[in-house]
């Protein structure tokens, strides 16, 4: 057993996996602050809503889909001068941070209208009905009705994230994709592999668990 | 209480007009209780949102409480919006929020900050509603008499002048129907409310309303007090509901009678008539006898009212004719 795991560092796989946690921390962070923003644009601006507006519907449809559909390997190198531009530089962890939120702000903004989209009609005419503005329509009646389906958002976004940060290891941002990469794949160290991995499939099961238990909680069936 | 003058309403679909509400002109009296019916699609729906303006109408003007509610920016519509309460099929309660929050939401919309004074009146409301135990618990964990009981203690908080009710009890079984309608009724009498009601069932009409306009592909083709629609209904749709309501088959009916001897003759009564001993008294007088094939004796809202039919053979038929016409009882012949 020993022998297997002689390759092991343990101490790197520790900063290793704070690295990929803080990217992943920080990413979520700025994904929700952004995404959740555009997501209620999209829903308010969307066919048949409060506001309804094509072009800028379109527009910011247009946006979103065009993110969306650019692998993630390739955001990443495209995305470098920015990243450079807004944090100082393209490795470690701060180098990651902004092509993570560029891939998963448009997703989550996607999946964030549709869960406003399950809201029910008829909620917002009740509240349109007891005189409430559109800014106390968005947060008293549609962000809390919303919150279960919000939440599950946040924890699928969280797992891609957690893919995402993998492949960031690819063009030098840590974590413990690029142990998996350097040392596990290009020097052939299985041990590394297989732990990286276990890490990895147990991050994504607490953050699966965490966002299930919440949605319960908020759902109030 | 509210006037419309004019007022019509058309849906743009693929760039076709399609009328929902033809030009029409209604005025509701304060503190009545005025009901809306049609079948669905028929424009009822949009009339009662055209009050508070969840529709906007496409012409006309509409005044409530002396305010051209069609004059209103965003700002005064939203406060006008506070002074008129509505409540919905589906309760539309938030999912999200307990059943004291759900009653404190209008207070929280209009600016009311105090916990203190949110946390009397919601009391004070649930206490109203029958609901000051269910405060803690959310809408889910309700049976649907107590949501709707909920959405009534919601439409009340900001004591409102007007209760708009969008088939308030459709989704309700016969008996808690029964309890929401007792409840609005007593809301109306305590509070001197106005109550605007939709429906399609015209049971809930004869139950709780004063006056009633029957609504047909956006036109209103009958309108009155209760009593008179119901009794005496002249449109067809009118007499359709009349029907549905009393669970009454016309063609049955002709075939049930058709071995009947003598003349066949429907009787009304309203008020106090319905209790008096009439007919034993027409039939010693005028010698005509009589058997009952059907009837009722019922309330509409607190009027009771008496519905007979009945065949006559023998005697002097002109004679109770008369009679029964000068006790006003109002007398058709059916055969």
């Amino acid at each position: 057993m020993d022998a297997f795991f002689s390759n092991v560092d343990w101490y790197e796989i520790w900063l290793a996996t704070l690295d990929t946690l803080l990217m992943l921390g920080g990413s979520l962070l700025f994904t929700v602050l952004l995404g959740l923003p555009l997501g209620v644009l999209l829903f308010l601006t969307g066919p048949r809503q409060l506001f309804q507006n094509r072009p800028l519907y379109g527009v910011l449809s247009l946006l979103v889909n065009m993110l969306r559909s650019l692998p993630f390997i390739i955001l990443l190198i495209v995305m470098i001068p920015f990243t450079v531009l807004l944090t100082g530089t393209s490795l470690g962890v701060a180098g990651a941070i902004p092509p993570l939120v560029a891939g998963a702000a448009p997703f989550f903004s996607r999946l964030v209208e549709t869960a406003l989209r399950e809201v029910d009609r008829g909620i917002i005419e009740a509240t349109q009905a007891m005189g409430a503005s559109t800014r106390q329509i968005i947060w008293n009646a549609l962000l809390p009705e919303a919150r279960p389906g919000i939440i599950a958002a946040i924890t699928v976004t969280a797992i891609t994230l957690v893919s995402y940060t993998a492949m960031a290891g690819v063009v030098g941002a840590g974590g413990l994709g690029d142990l998996a990469i350097r040392f596990g794949y290009q020097r052939f160290q299985t041990d590394v592999m297989v732990v990286t991995v276990v890490l990895l499939l147990v991050l994504v099961q607490i953050l699966q668990s965490v966002g299930d238990r919440l949605v319960v909680h908020y759902s109030r069936k | 209480m509210i006037e419309f003058d004019n007022v019509h309403k058309a849906y743009r679909v693929n760039g076709r007009e399609i009328p929902a509400l033809k030009p029409t002109s209604l005025s509701i009296g304060a503190g009545e209780v005025f009901g809306l019916i049609g079948h669905s699609g028929a424009g009822k729906s949009t009339l009662l949102r055209l009050i508070n303006r969840l529709e906007e109408p496409s012409g006309g003007r509409i005044i409530v409480g002396g305010v051209d509610v069609t004059a209103l920016d965003s700002a005064g519509l939203r406060r006008f919006r506070r002074g008129v309460g509505m409540i919905f099929q589906h309760f539309n309660l938030l999912a999200s929020k307990t059943v004291a929050d759900n009653v404190a939401m209008p207070l929280r919309l209009a600016g009311e900050r105090s916990p203190q004074a949110i946390a009397a009146r919601v009391a004070e409301l649930l206490a109203r509603v029958g609901l000051a135990d269910q405060a803690d618990k959310y809408p889910a964990q309700l049976s649907g008499g107590q949501k709707q009981r909920v959405g009534i203690a919601r439409a009340l908080a900001t004591q409102p002048k007007i209760l708009l009710c969008d088939e308030a009890t459709s989704a309700l079984d016969p008996q808690t129907t029964a309890q929401v309608l007792r409840l609005l009724a007593e809301i109306n009498r305590e509070l001197k409310l106005t109550i605007v009601l939709i429906t399609h069932e015209m049971d809930v009409i004869r139950r709780v309303c004063d006056r009633v306009a029957v609504i047909e592909d956006g036109v209103i083709v009958e309108q009155g007090r209760v009593a008179d629609v119901f009794l005496h209904p002249q449109h067809p749709t009118t007499l359709r509901f009349v029907q549905e309501a009393e669970q009454i088959d016309e063609d049955a009916q002709r075939d049930d009678f058709a071995h009947v001897p003598g003349r066949i003759l429907r009787l009304t009564f309203q008020g106090e008539a319905t209790y008096a001993p009439l007919l034993g008294s027409v039939a010693r007088e005028t010698g005509v006898d009589y058997s009952i094939l059907g009837g009722r004796i019922d309330r509409i809202k607190d009027t009771p009212y008496g519905q007979l039919t009945l065949a006559l053979v023998g005697g002097d038929l002109e004679a109770a004719l008369r009679r029964l016409r000068a006790a006003d009882v109002h007398v058709e012949v059916l055969r």
